[in-house]
């Protein structure tokens, strides 16, 4: 597999305006001629099919939700990063891209990073030309607020709904083309399977969710913006719908995977109430800016209510570790910080998986009324899931899969190893290395949608004579294989639900390839892993038909993707012998257990390449080399 | 992107018409002049109090207004603002019924008030009621002892006859009813949005409501009770 | 705890649907509504049943994707909250709950509690966007707004496309969704150039999607997850009658250089 990362020459902060101008540009009247299919409408993809529209390519855009407006994109709260510098607090794209790098533990690539800083001031720009209503100061300006620790104001805003807003900003530009005629929306379609003809990506087969139907879409060029694969953990802050089958078929077309292992836990989620549990619920993490996190000193105390432990016995052990950063370390450390307590047993509420996160003091500091100022809703929030009042008792928190580093493998135009697939968003694997920072995801959604595949895309184009409407042989293969996927899944009549796998298998890498792993862990799930998608296959009973809504068939095949990929996550967590960002293997962390990185040897994205099926993937390297920001250990003592 | 592109001169009347929100203000509009009819003619009414010459004289002022055409220029406004009422009442009705062809099983309100539900009652039963009232104090028809411009007296010996007045009485109530979210209906359909004054008008529309009511209200009560014979 | 649903079951648009009673027993009332629903489906598949159908994706409360009438209300009992939100708690052992989906013309049925909302897409496509090219924005403080406007096109901008308000409106009205965007963007500098145009072509579309008319009952305010206020419907109300005295203006003087 060739990786050949194209990533222009000259100087960091040049490099991007310089390739710009060195693309190719396809001919303003030839656009139209060329269609392109984009899979996902969230930021990266709904921003992308809009700008693609606008630029005047077809577009066909496809989504499993029943409207684009729905994409998980919705569900950010805390805010987007841009490095305006409003506040005059030093910020600088400069800094956003250092912070970014860094906070990525290095395993990102540098020429990406500083894009995505750049591009970060147009974003903000274009969406308040679109109405996306930031929160503003009396004086009518935006507002910014420090957000995961940063130590500069860069974080925009809407209330708690930020991704909801910017969403809707590039729902309503995606719209506005429909309403043109210049993008067809195709929702409750998803996509099953990437069509390759003479080494090229020229199409998909989807189901037509409502109907049944088995549809092929050609194009010239297929983007896959379809979000990441947190649910391959089950329980994750994702929606129920969220899955990997667009980059997973992909992946197994050719496309090379990059990094699975990276996955990211957020500290802040509301615990697992018992197995009927279906999904986790975040809250943000500006909580911890006035919460204390602390748990019982002893296992005695479990059973007290909060109140009655008194303040000896409470240990407050991400302040007693982490003097300097307390409550506010970064997220990987306060999740694993988290596990190790509970792990000792000392874990409160049902089940012993939880921390208490108690604003006691900061409501006697600052008082009830500043604290639901600032924290009303989230407390509510938390009231309506658990029943509990945060005000009066500490709430519980614990870990969550909140997010995927890893993703398909694209270049610095953003496409993959698949020449015409581009990948866009969280899809990909490229800006946030190891570790993601805290609103830095909605905007590399909106980078890659808005501004960067406009650009790349004609580059790619340029070369190529349009083809949407010339007949593909290879076409009607994969539409067959489709079809007898969806025919085995109904055929099996077992007496499993395909849920019942799902959770199974969200235990197996949540206990073994979740917050911290280990080498005989991973062995263990490289065994389970394959017995239960055997069973799978088996013993699945998926009811009703194909011709039909069947919501049933819709998890079943998303069940049996994540049943591959989490082997492969699984695979890739036991190749990549350190700890880095999200990645935490206990046998390489350094004496008071921090994560040890070994740049010597995984100074690499590792990039899967798929060699059939019951045969073990290629793992192929893309070295990283850091010319800007050197190679540093991240500390929050 | 043009506004004049797709319309031929006629189109914005008609658009405007055709369009729910147009026909919804038709009916806010002729709401408002049927609500000033109703206080206006209650205020008249009342002069009863004040013996069979205030009303009488009342009357015959009003057939003298621009020398005898005001009155006829009124009625015609009055009758084109029932007629008007009605179509958009019954236009926008029959949308609705559109809208929701299979009815839900079961339907709990949380806000509406019964008023608001019953306003296509009340809006039949008041026309059912403004016929009959026409036929009785206008035209005499059904009156037992009708006298032209003689109203004190066509009050009187109407409202003597108990179930005429009950009739009166009970029409009055749902007149106030259907002002009560009438009016009130009316100034939202016509834009008022401002948090303070929105709670005002909501008071105010009770009131007026009540005070129509309880104006109307006082004539038959008042027969009846032997204090106007 | 224990409850009897009466679930409203239909397969597809075509066919005729009816209520099918499924009792649950021994859910814990920690569960979501949807979680209690999921465990009543994998009992279904587990015996070879249809499962029922519904919509849902974040479960969070912020998607707009779940949604159906519980015992009469849209999104059951709990003020501000949606479907997926809401807990067992709510509810009282024993309870008798009557699942039915969102009902109007416009929201025609996919399959059992699953309606098609397209109609909600079809407005915003209609004009719901302010129309700025990508790449060609000024800076994002170019233009200062003034701070309760901006928290009052937020306010308005909350709504998540759940059809609730439709659902629960007596007329089968979508007056509350479609004032929440047009207030959106009529509240902020970026969307006065085409505020009036944007009003007349979403209002049209929403008729002619086949929604009902408003006689302010405020039954959708009552149900909406956002608490979206119906006042956005009076502001709609009195754009509309702006923009339809404009656009007269405009066609009376077409014959000359109108239109551009
Ligand atoms: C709870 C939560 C809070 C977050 N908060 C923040 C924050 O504060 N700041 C921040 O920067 N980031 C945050 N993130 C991360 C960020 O929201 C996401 O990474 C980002 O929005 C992903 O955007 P996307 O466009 O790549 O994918 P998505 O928005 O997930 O969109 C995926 C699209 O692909 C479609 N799709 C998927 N599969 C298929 C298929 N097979 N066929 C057809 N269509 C398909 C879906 O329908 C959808 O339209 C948060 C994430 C979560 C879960
Ligand atoms: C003649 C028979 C009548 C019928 C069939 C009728 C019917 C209706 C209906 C269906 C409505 C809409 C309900 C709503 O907005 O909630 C309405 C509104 C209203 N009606 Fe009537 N009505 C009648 C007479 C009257 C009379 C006599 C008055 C005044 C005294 C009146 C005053 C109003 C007002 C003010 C409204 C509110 C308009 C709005 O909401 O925009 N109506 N009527
Ligand atoms: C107790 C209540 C009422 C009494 C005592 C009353 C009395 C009268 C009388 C005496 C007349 C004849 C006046 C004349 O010819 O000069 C009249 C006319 C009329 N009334 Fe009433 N009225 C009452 C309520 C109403 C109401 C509620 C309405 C409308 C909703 C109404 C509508 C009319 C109309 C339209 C006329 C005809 C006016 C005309 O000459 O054109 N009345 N009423
Ligand atoms: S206005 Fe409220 S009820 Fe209606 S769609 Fe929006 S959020 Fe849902
Ligand atoms: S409930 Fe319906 S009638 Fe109007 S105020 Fe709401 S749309
Ligand atoms: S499932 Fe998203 S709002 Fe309920």
């Amino acid at each position: 597999m060739k990786l050949d990362a194209q990533v222009p020459g000259g100087p960091i902060d040049k490099k991007w305006q310089k390739h710009k101008f060195d693309l190719k540009l396809v001919n303003p009247a030839n656009k139209r001629k060329y269609t392109v299919i984009m899979v996902g409408s969230g930021l990266a993809g709904a921003g992308g099919a809009a700008s693609l529209a606008e630029l005047g390519y077809r577009v066909k855009c496809f989504c499993y939700q029943d409207s684009p407006r729905r994409a998980h994109s919705i569900a950010a709260q805390g805010g987007i990063n841009a490095a305006k510098n409003y506040r005059n607090d030093g910020d600088s794209v400069y800094r956003l891209f250092y912070d970014t790098v860094k906070g990525g533990d290095f395993r990102s690539r540098e020429a990406n990073v500083y894009r995505l800083a750049e591009i970060s001031v147009s974003i903000i720009d274009q969406c308040v030309a679109l109405g996306v209503p930031f929160a503003r100061e009396y004086g009518g300006l935006l507002d910014n607020r420090s957000f995961g620790g940063a130590q500069v104001s860069r974080t925009f805003y809407a209330r708690g709904q930020t991704g909801q807003q910017l969403l809707l900003g590039a729902y309503q530009a995606l719209e506005r083309q429909i309403g043109a005629g210049t993008v067809q929306m195709f929702p409750r379609h998803e996509m099953l399977d990437l069509i390759v003809a003479d080494g090229r990506a020229r199409g998909i087969v989807v189901r037509d969710m409502t109907t049944g139907e088995i549809e092929t879409h050609l194009g010239d060029a297929v983007c896959l913006a379809s979000g990441g694969y947190g649910n391959v953990f089950y329980l994750s802050t994702n929606a129920k719908g969220c899955n990997a089958t667009a980059i997973w078929r992909a992946y197994k077309r050719g496309a090379g995977f990059a990094n699975p292992c990276y996955t990211q836990i957020h500290p802040t989620c509301i615990p697992v109430t018992g197995e009927h549990q279906s999904k986790l619920t975040l809250m943000s993490e500006s909580l911890r800016n006035d919460g204390r996190v602390w748990v019982p000193k002893k296992k005695e105390d479990l059973a007290k209510p909060a109140s009655a432990i008194p303040e000896p016995d409470r240990d407050y052990y991400l302040e007693r570790k982490y003097p300097s950063f307390g409550n506010l370390a970064a997220r990987d450390v306060t999740s694993r910080a988290a596990k190790a307590v509970c792990d000792e047993g000392r874990g409160v509420g049902p089940g012993g998986r939880g921390v208490y996160l108690d604003f006691a003091d900061a409501i006697k500091r600052l008082g009830e009324n500043q604290i639901r100022e600032k924290y009303g809703n989230l407390f509510e929030m938390y009231q309506r899931i658990t029943d509990e009042n945060p005000y009066r008792q500490p709430m519980r928190i614990y870990p969550a899969v909140h997010y995927t580093m890893g993703g398909l493998w694209v270049d610095y135009n953003l496409m993959s190893t698949i020449p015409g697939l581009f990948v866009l968003g969280e899809a990909n694997f490229s800006d946030h290395g190891a570790n993601r920072l805290g609103a830095s995801a909605l905007m590399q959604g909106l980078a890659d949608g808005y501004f960067v595949i406009p650009a790349t895309i004609g580059n790619y184009l340029a070369g190529l004579k349009p083809g949407a409407a010339v007949e593909i042989p290879e076409a009607k293969g994969v539409e067959d294989a489709v079809r007898q996927r969806t025919a085995k899944l109904l055929g099996i009549k077992g007496k499993r639900t395909p849920s019942s796998f799902h959770r199974e298998l969200g235990h197996i890498m949540w206990d073994l390839c979740g917050m911290s792993r280990n080498r005989a862990g991973l062995e263990l799930a490289l065994q389970k892993i394959p017995a239960l998608r055997a069973e799978f296959w088996r013993n699945l009973n998926v009811p009703g038909e194909n011709a039909e809504l069947n919501q049933s068939l819709e998890v079943a095949g998303r069940v049996a993707d994540f049943l591959e990929l989490g082997e492969l996550t699984c695979r890739d967590a036991l190749t990549r012998d350190e700890s880095c960002g999200g990645h935490f293997r206990e046998e390489y962390q350094t004496e008071d257990g921090e994560a040890k990185r070994d740049d010597a040897h995984f100074a690499h994205a590792a990039v899967w390449e798929y060699t059939g099926e019951n045969s073990t993937p290629i793992r192929n390297t893309e070295p990283l080399e850091f010319e800007n920001v050197h190679l540093a250990t991240r500390s929050y003592k | 992107m043009t506004l004049t592109a797709q319309a031929t001169p006629t189109a914005a009347p008609q658009a405007f018409l055709r369009s729910t929100i147009g026909r919804k203000i038709v009916m806010a509009v002729t709401g408002v002049i049927l609500v000033g009819f109703v206080i206006a003619h209650m205020t008249g009414n009342l002069l009863v109090f004040l013996g069979p010459e205030a009303i009488r004289n009342y009357a015959l002022w009003l057939r003298a207004v621009a020398h005898g055409a005001g009155l006829w220029i009124a009625r015609a406004v009055l009758l084109a603002s029932v007629l008007l009422h009605i179509w958009a009442a019954a236009s926008l009705t029959l949308a609705s019924r559109r809208a929701r062809r299979v009815r839900y099983q079961e339907w709990q309100p949380r806000a509406s008030t019964l008023y608001s539900r019953t306003m296509r009652w009340t809006g039949v039963l008041l026309l059912a009621y403004i016929v009959y009232h026409l036929l009785h104090m206008t035209f005499g028809i059904v009156h037992p002892d009708f006298v032209e411009l003689q109203p004190y007296h066509n009050l009187v010996v109407g409202f003597r006859d108990r179930a005429v007045a009950v009739t009166y009485i009970v029409a009055m109530i749902l007149l106030a009813f259907h002002l009560d979210h009438g009016i009130w209906s009316m100034v939202r359909t016509l834009g008022l949005s401002h948090p303070r004054y929105v709670p005002m008008v909501r008071k105010l529309s009770v009131a007026i409501a009540v005070i129509v009511a309880l104006g109307y209200i006082s004539i038959p009560v008042a027969v009846l009770a032997g204090v106007l014979r | 705890m224990n409850l009897t649903l009466h679930v409203w079951r239909q397969k597809n648009p075509a066919a005729a649907g009816g209520f099918v009673t499924y009792p649950v027993t021994e859910v814990s009332p920690d569960m979501s509504f949807l979680e209690m629903l999921d465990v009543v489906n994998e009992g279904l598949i587990t015996r070879g049943e249809d499962p029922i159908a519904f919509d849902h994706d974040c479960r969070e409360g912020i998607c707009g994707t779940c949604g159906f009438m519980i015992n009469g209300q849209a999104h059951g009992p709990k003020a501000r909250t949606t479907t997926c939100q809401l807990h067992l708690r709510s509810f009282n052992d024993g309870d008798e709950l009557t699942l039915e989906p969102w009902r109007a013309r416009a929201f025609s049925v996919v399959k059992d509690l699953v309606v098609d909302r397209g109609a909600f897409d079809r407005i915003i496509a209609a004009g719901g966007f302010i129309s700025a090219a990508i790449g060609a924005a000024p800076d994002g403080n170019a233009i200062p707004i003034r701070k309760e406007n901006a928290d009052l096109a937020m306010d308005a901008a909350a709504c998540i496309g759940c059809g609730a308000c439709v659902a629960a409106c007596p007329n089968a009205s979508a007056m509350l969704f479609t004032s929440a965007k047009l207030s959106h963007l009529a509240m902020l500098p970026q969307g006065q150039p085409e505020r009036l145009e944007r009003t007349l072509k979403m209002i049209r579309r929403m008729d002619a999607e086949g929604f009902g008319y408003c006689t302010n009952h405020e039954e959708c305010e009552a149900v909406c997850p956002k608490g979206i206020s119906v006042t956005f419907i009076a502001r709609m109300n009195a754009d509309y009658l702006r923009a339809s005295v404009a656009e007269g203006r405009r066609v009376s003087a077409a014959g000359d250089s109108a239109g551009g």
